[in-house]
């Protein structure tokens, strides 16, 4: 088949590689329909992340067709010809972490869970594409991919909505939504979001339907912006703008009730000599992430307010502003995302129109021209937002 | 060499309790164990991959069990090294899991054997107790052990490292298995 690789930094490549095979019971296989380049795929390509080898398999947005399934999967859960849509964190159903809905910090289907207990102090979930670290599984940029625990995370769509309008079920609606979710908002709260990137956008959406008063967008794509604002979020450039004062303003000098970090361990900032700093840090390794939107985030938030970061960090930062979280009785609030923990609600709200997913796709390319996807995407070009391929 | 772990299995103390007792499912987890036959009521024979390249067998026998609370064992006769480990099960606080403390002890002879058994073992010993009982608690929640496509043989993932890419085996490596 045909897959989408990671081949080296800042590349890769489509190539010819074997179909998939069962490998446990409780497998299956998908022939993907759609998938998609998620941020956090920018993060291996740019080489943030370890235990990326050449030839691993990108991809863990995707849904398909099953076309195959283990002896362990119970015809009454999934059977060949379902249309699913396939979460990104691997998740066993049975441990204490599934137990408790904290799906991405599965116990059982990471087998390199040594190495992210180095790395991380305990394992966490497999990721499908997402470097040895989360397990080594071949990801969805591809034309099948195998799915363990096929019983557990897969979502059957029964209903005739097309691929675009569920196939962020399996990423970034859930995780934009997961941010939202996470602040506890009420009715007189006030959201900030850093990063319109794609999950920004689907966290602004999540805070609205989840009945924030107002919610404002940081970045410093003039286009991304627009996107925000076109969805009825208030607009901040943080190229423009001072972003506290600003908020200040929006807020009646309060600061935002909620905040929440869309952007990660990769984050740009309008000062350049902090950002030079850490940019430097990153390059010798002595920091791994670049903070400025946690940081920021922590100093604009409201005492007493909550910090929701969705995220990706990998490693370490410098200069975490713990007196401001600890002196103004600030709430952070973390995870990769539970995707399974979301993905039945979450689409009962696209049924009944409260979410459009479609609103973000900029971009749909065939699988062929997945490296012009990364390009695009990773330097904004053409007013990229979202790229689906299509395999 | 003392190595001791400890793993926690969302299963009733009686049922980690008898998978464990039926010491021929000690090889699906544990790394190194080919076979283990059970030759009588407390005694058994066990077969492990050595690093020399042939079977290392020795015969053991349990030394003390308690119903659900701890299983003991050692090696007897004249076993190339001689060992024994201690297996105590705990009711955890959530009330439906089962605590599980391993504690293993190699009586490492010198010359050659000892030699290859410390580089078998390496620098980080318990890493491999650690990764049986990662095991151990796959196959009792999940029912069997979780494969990638980076670690594609199970309890062999560890030997593995860094591992082939994370891309589907072909036919020709599907054929060959684990050992080619």
């Amino acid at each position: 088949m045909r897959a989408n690789t990671w081949a080296g930094r800042n590349k890769v490549e489509v190539r010819d590689v074997p179909d998939p095979k069962i490998l446990n019971s409780r497998d299956a296989i998908v022939r993907i329909t759609s998938t998609a380049i998620c941020g956090s795929d920018l993060h291996l390509v740019d080489g943030y992340v370890p235990t990326m080898q050449d030839g691993d398999v990108l991809g863990h947005e995707f849904m398909g067709e099953v076309v195959e399934v283990g002896s362990g999967v119970a015809a009454d859960r999934l059977s060949v010809g379902d249309r699913v849509v396939v979460p990104f964190p691997i998740a066993c159903g049975a441990c204490a972490a599934c137990a408790a809905e904290l799906y991405s910090c599965c116990e059982n289907t990471n087998p390199n869970a040594g190495i992210a207990e180095k790395m991380f102090g305990h394992p966490v979930a497999g990721i499908f594409g997402y470097s040895h670290l989360t397990g080594g599984y071949a990801g969805g940029q591809a034309q099948y991919a195998r799915v363990p625990f096929a019983d557990v995370g897969p979502l059957k769509i029964e209903s005739d909505l097309t691929d675009e309008q569920v196939l962020f079920l399996s990423d970034i609606l859930p995780t934009g939504y997961m941010g939202a979710d996470m602040c506890d908002i009420q009715p007189s709260d006030v959201v900030a979001v850093w990063g319109a990137g794609p999950v920004g956008q689907f966290a602004m959406d999540s805070a609205r339907v989840l009945g924030a008063a107002k919610v404002i967008a940081i970045d410093k794509e003039p286009y991304r912006l627009r996107m925000a604002e076109r969805a009825g979020h208030v607009p901040v450039n943080f190229e423009e703008v001072d972003v506290r004062s600003r908020l200040l303003e929006l807020t009646g000098g309060r600061g935002p009730d909620k905040c929440i970090d869309a952007v990660g361990l990769e984050a740009t900032h309008g000062s350049a000599h902090i950002s030079a700093y850490d940019r430097v840090k990153q390059a010798v390794k002595s920091e791994t992430d670049r903070p400025h939107a946690l940081r920021q985030a922590i100093m604009s938030c409201r005492s007493g307010g909550v910090v929701s970061v969705i995220g990706v960090y990998g490693g370490l930062v410098d200069k975490f502003p713990a007196g401001a979280w600890m002196n103004r009785s600030l709430t952070l609030r973390t995870g990769q995302c539970h995707v399974q923990r979301y993905m039945k609600p979450l689409l009962e709200r696209i049924e009944r129109g409260e979410l459009d997913p479609t609103r973000i796709i900029t971009h749909t390319l065939s699988l062929e021209e997945a490296e012009r996807g990364f390009e695009m995407f990773k330097n904004k070009q053409d007013d990229c937002e979202k790229v689906v391929l299509k395999p | 060499m003392e190595l001791t772990a400890a793993t926690t299995v969302r299963k009733p103390v009686a049922e980690v309790f008898a998978f464990w007792r039926d010491l021929r499912n000690l090889p699906a987890f544990m790394g190194h164990l080919e076979e283990v036959r059970t030759t009588g009521e407390r005694t058994s024979h066990w077969v492990a991959d050595a690093p020399f390249g042939k079977n290392v067998e020795w015969d053991a026998e349990i030394t003390e069990e308690v119903s659900a609370e701890k299983i003991a064992w050692r090696s007897t006769g004249d076993a190339d090294v001689p060992n024994g480990g201690t297996v105590l099960f705990v009711p955890a606080p959530d009330g439906e899991s089962t605590e599980v403390h391993v504690g293993l002890v190699y009586d490492i002879p010198g010359g050659a054997i000892g030699k290859a058994v410390a580089r078998y073992f390496g620098e980080e010993p318990h890493q491999q107790l650690d990764d049986d009982l990662r095991r151990f608690k796959q196959v009792l929640e999940t029912g069997e052990v979780v494969r990638s496509d980076g670690a594609p043989w199970g309890k062999r993932a560890r030997k593995e490292f860094p591992q082939r890419p994370a891309q589907p085996l072909s036919d020709a490596e599907w054929e060959k298995g684990p050992d080619a």
